[in-house]
């Protein structure tokens, strides 16, 4: 069992077209590990006979020679990604019980390249958090340091710890403002924000509708090339998907890096970040600089405007994209003598403390006589933001930040939602300009928890992107497993 | 009370003098198109509940609006057809608030930046003077679904079918003074949008619908404050509801009262207009640009595009019809209150007696159809018997006294008219040997009047020719038995 889970997603893939291994052999350990690491709580749902006969349908066709790019591949949904008969809460007890009929265009777009599905992960509650504590079923464990609990970090927690435990060969996220890059880091994996309009949202739970995107989470930035083959491409269903071909990624995962110019940003270096993360940043820089790479020290003036201003954007957008959840139609709802009662007990009872904070504070700043004070003020500030990108990338190719202030924390130890919210202080800002990010393992502190370092490109550079991650990723030799990780 | 009869239209007399309406309109026009303005579902009229419902219109979790193309263009349609500036590039925004039949929980419609901007038409009053009314802007938006509380004693029940079927708001200035001006402008729009295609106009069904912004105010001062008036369904009502709602104005300030900024609802069975909520109330709606979407924006050659093909409208099709029929304008503006009205004149008068016509539709047609309660397209006479009708009559085959027997034999049987001239034997006499018989009979079964005549009673030939043309079944030409009666009674 255990070499089966030692594959990554590209050398299972392999070891599956060269009929080395069968999908139903790979499936069954990872079903074997989601059952071995089930304290972890990354699982809010299993679909295993779902598995098992697309695992089957696979093998078939690895056999016949009409395998397609992930065939066979076992991967994990996060809870956000509407599926197709099978049930999708968005870590909310007001979806407790959805099930929808459709299936979004990402994963769909998976299915059709072979992907087999384990499961729906856990996330914070309509992806609205840090540390996954706010998922209506409970915490999901980082398996790092597991007997500590420590957070996975969130939104994507659920996927990032089930990667980082082995109970998904590779698993989707989604992004608004650090979602996919910061449990990434927390878990020691690679986790790619792709830019927006890269990924279809139909058919993913909206939270924050200009800042959504989809991507993988996955061991290594080969395998996140890969799966993003898969789940990337334009979507008439989505007005805000681009209408532009990506190339092939796995074409760009030895390009190098000489002669390419990395910007250092000078505002991301600031107090409060954890000096083990000061030094294996600082590590990363020379890797770089030693392996060709040029490197500029260039400033983005407003970052310091940036989690301000996503904490006024993201919820305003996200006080409107909830407000469907009001019991007439589906999902949980309260009776009630009058409708207005009906909505105030069914909201009341269905969200959480963190989703019923952001509606609050996004209705507050959409509100005649603050909007402009708030809402248009932020959207000003979020230009002035990619203003600043566009005029550092006419300096330099690439941006090598920290992905976290921070290594992981230990679960319920960050009460304060303002300190919760400076997890995502260095994800923020290129989720405000749209640009694609992607954090990947360099190290582990000295508690023993990975360090993630992010990589920022042009809009639409997922090419480069993976290039210059592959380098970095080559020099970091992260080849640590989590204590937690099934075995 | 005074004597109200010589007050101008719009004006009501208070024991203070004399005071003016100002009146402003919010005409919801939906928009004739197969699907809704962001989904695929069916905009059909009339469907089983619930049946034309997309995921979209439905707001399942991680659904997404599409722009539906052809509603666009009908927005910009429109804003050519009602003289309006075009914005090239216009925004979605949402307003939110929550309601059983608003799934989405906001309703998408434009706010700050409308597919269209100011714009004016030409208003046809009754008494044919016309008017400029300005228009403010047009922007496209989703309708909301329908709850029905009478079907059960404690549940409502909700029905999307109507949910995100793609409407205009077209928005008047403050430019309207009476109900009437207020109701021939909402003709005039209708007959527009019927024009271009971009409406079906149908009050009845919904179609169309007017909110009704209503102040008073003495002349010459400023805008009074207003009260608004929701979702009329009939020009009639939105006559009775403006005339009423002033009226109620004007007694508040007479008495020394002011006017609170309300909605207000009118209704039917009182004709009275009924507080709704007042301003306090009023929602948030908390306006922001919808990001699922993105800005409509278009080119200024595609949108000359759309010019090129728009049909020709009322106001140019009047001047026309009147140069080339040689009608007045006055008929000439019933003709085109209608594209149905104006295509049929044209057909029929083509080659024809262009004022006959015109007499003959909008008399005895008009007439006729409003008598059976029928609508223009319901009518038994198609354009090809019509005209056929109005040669008869040019041509001298049958009188126009006759020819009123023929059209109301079209109105029952809807057989040709050379038809029914022929089975009834209706042709017009015009033989002077067949009509000398019957003055020879006439004469010999009056012979005292003849001697009257005779004897210099000149107001008897009247007589005589009514007796000729009683016995010819109405059939003999007037023309030719004055002038043998003439030349017999010499």
């Amino acid at each position: 069992m255990s070499e089966l889970l030692d594959l990554n997603l590209v050398e299972a893939s392999k070891a599956l077209k060269n009929k080395k291994i069968t999908s139903l052999e790979l499936t069954n350990a990872y079903l074997k590990s989601i059952n071995d690491t089930s304290l972890l709580g990354a699982y809010l749902e299993i679909v295993e006979d779902k598995a098992i006969s697309m695992a089957k349908e696979s093998d078939k066709k690895l056999i016949d020679g009409t395998a397609r790019p992930l065939e066979g591949i076992p991967i994990g949904i996060k809870d956000m990604f509407c599926t197709k008969d099978i049930k999708t809460t968005a870590s909310s007890k007001i979806l407790e019980n959805f099930i929808p009929t459709y299936e979004s265009t990402v994963t769909q777009n998976l299915w059709n390249d072979g992907a087999v599905i384990l499961g729906k992960l856990s996330c914070d509650e309509f992806a609205m958090g840090s540390s996954n504590e706010t998922a209506a079923k409970g915490n999901v464990i980082n398996p790092w340091l597991k007997n500590k609990k420590m957070s996975p970090g969130g939104s994507s927690g659920g996927s990032a710890a089930a990667v980082a435990a082995r109970s998904a060969l590779a698993a989707t996220g989604t992004d608004t403002g650090g979602s996919i890059r910061q449990p990434a880091a927390f878990c020691g994996i690679t986790g790619l924000k792709p830019t927006y309009g890269r990924c279809s949202r139909w058919g993913i739970v909206a939270f924050s509708s200009s800042l959504d995107q989809a991507g993988p989470l996955t061991r290594t930035v080969s395998d996140a090339a890969l799966m993003l083959n898969s789940m990337a491409g334009y979507d008439q269903k989505d007005s805000t998907s681009a209408n532009l071909k990506m190339p092939d990624l796995m074409d760009y995962l030895d390009k190098g890096i000489k002669g390419k110019k990395i910007g250092i940003p000078k505002e991301y270096t600031q107090d409060g970040i954890s000096e083990d993360i000061v030094k294996f940043y600082e590590k990363s820089i020379d890797w770089l600089k030693d392996e060709g790479a040029e490197i500029i020290p260039v400033s983005l003036p407003h970052t310091k405007y940036a989690l301000p201003a996503y904490y006024i954007i993201a919820p305003a957008e996200a006080s409107s994209n909830l407000a469907r959840y009001d019991g007439v139609r589906y999902g949980a709802r309260q009776e009630a003598s009058s409708l207005d009662e009906m909505y105030e007990l069914t909201r009341g009872n269905g969200f959480g403390d963190e989703v019923k904070r952001r509606i609050m504070i996004g209705t507050y700043v959409l509100s005649s006589g603050y909007y402009d004070a708030y809402y248009l003020k932020a959207q000003k500030v979020r230009r002035l933001i990619k203003e600043d990108f566009e005029n550092v990338y006419k300096k330099v190719d690439y941006i090598l930040t920290p992905s976290t202030p921070t290594t992981s924390f230990e679960l319920g130890k960050k009460q304060d939602p303002l300190t919760m919210y400076l997890n995502d202080i260095f994800t923020v800002p290129a989720s405000l300009a749209g640009l694609p990010g992607v954090s990947l393992p360099v190290g582990l502190d000295k508690s023993g928890l990975p360090i993630g370092i992010q990589l920022i490109a042009n809009s639409y550079d997922e090419p480069g992107l993976i290039s210059i991650a592959r380098v970095l990723e080559m020099s970091a030799g992260f080849d640590f497993i989590a204590d937690g990780a099934a075995k | 009370m005074n004597d109200t009869s010589t007050l101008k239209p719009g004006h009501i007399q208070g024991e203070t003098g004399i005071w003016e309406m100002v009146i402003g309109l919010e005409i919801h026009a939906q928009i004739s198109s197969k699907s809704k303005l962001f989904s695929g579902a069916s905009a059909s009229f009339g469907s089983e509940a619930n049946r034309n419902v997309s995921l979209v219109d439905a707001a399942m979790p991680g659904m997404l609006p599409v722009i539906n193309e052809f509603c666009v263009e009908q927005a910009v349609k429109t804003g050519l057809a009602l003289n309006a500036k075009i914005n090239n590039v216009s925004v979605f925004d949402r307003k939110n608030y929550f309601y059983a039949d608003l799934p989405q929980g906001y309703q998408i419609s434009q706010f700050t930046k409308p597919i269209v901007g100011e714009g004016e038409i030409i208003v046809d009053l009754n008494d044919g003077e016309q008017t400029i009314i300005g228009i403010e802007r047009i922007h496209l938006e989703q309708d909301a679904g329908k709850s029905l509380h009478d079907k059960h004693p404690t549940k409502s029940y909700i029905d999307l079918n109507r949910t995100g079927v793609a409407l205009m708001e077209i928005v008047s200035k403050p430019d309207i003074r009476s109900p009437q001006e207020a109701g021939a402008y909402v003709k005039k729009i209708r007959s527009i949008l019927r024009y271009i295609g971009a409406c079906d106009g149908n009050m009845e069904e919904g179609s169309l619908r007017a909110d009704c912004n209503v102040s008073v105010r003495k002349s010459g001062e400023e805008f009074g404050t207003r009260c608004e008036i929701k979702n009329l369904n009939s020009i009639r009502f939105i006559i009775q509801a403006i005339q009423s709602e002033a009226e109620r104005q004007v007694d508040i300030l007479e008495e020394g009262g002011i006017i609170d900024q309300e909605t207000r609802l009118f209704d039917t069975s009182t004709g009275e207009t009924r507080s709704m909520r007042s301003k306090e109330d009023a929602h948030d709606y908390r306006y922001f640009p919808d990001p699922d979407l993105l800005p409509l924006e278009f080119t200024d050659s595609w949108v000359q595009n759309i010019r090129e093909k728009l049909p020709e409208l009322p106001d140019s099709l009047k001047k026309r019809l009147v140069k080339d029929f040689g009608i007045t304008s006055y008929d000439a503006s019933i003709l085109v209150e209608e594209k149905d009205y104006v295509d049929f004149y044209q057909q029929v008068a083509n080659g024809r007696d262009g004022k006959l016509t015109a007499n003959w539709m909008i008399t005895e047609l008009f007439g006729a159809l409003k008598k059976d309660n029928l609508s223009f397209s319901e009518s038994p006479i198609t354009s090809e018997n019509f005209g056929e009708l109005i040669s008869l009559i040019s041509n001298g085959t049958i009188s126009g006294k006759i020819a009123k027997e023929v059209f109301s034999e079209m109105m029952k049987s809807k057989k040709s008219p050379s038809k029914i001239v022929k089975e009834k034997g209706l042709e017009q006499v015009s033989d002077d040997t067949e009509i000398l018989k019957l003055i020879d009979q006439v004469i010999s079964n009056n012979q005292d009047r003849v001697n009257e005549y005779l004897s210099g009673k000149d107001k008897l030939f009247g007589f005589f020719v009514g007796q000729v043309m009683k016995l010819s079944q109405g059939k003999a030409n007037p023309g030719v038995v004055n002038k043998l009666l003439k030349e017999k009674l010499k």
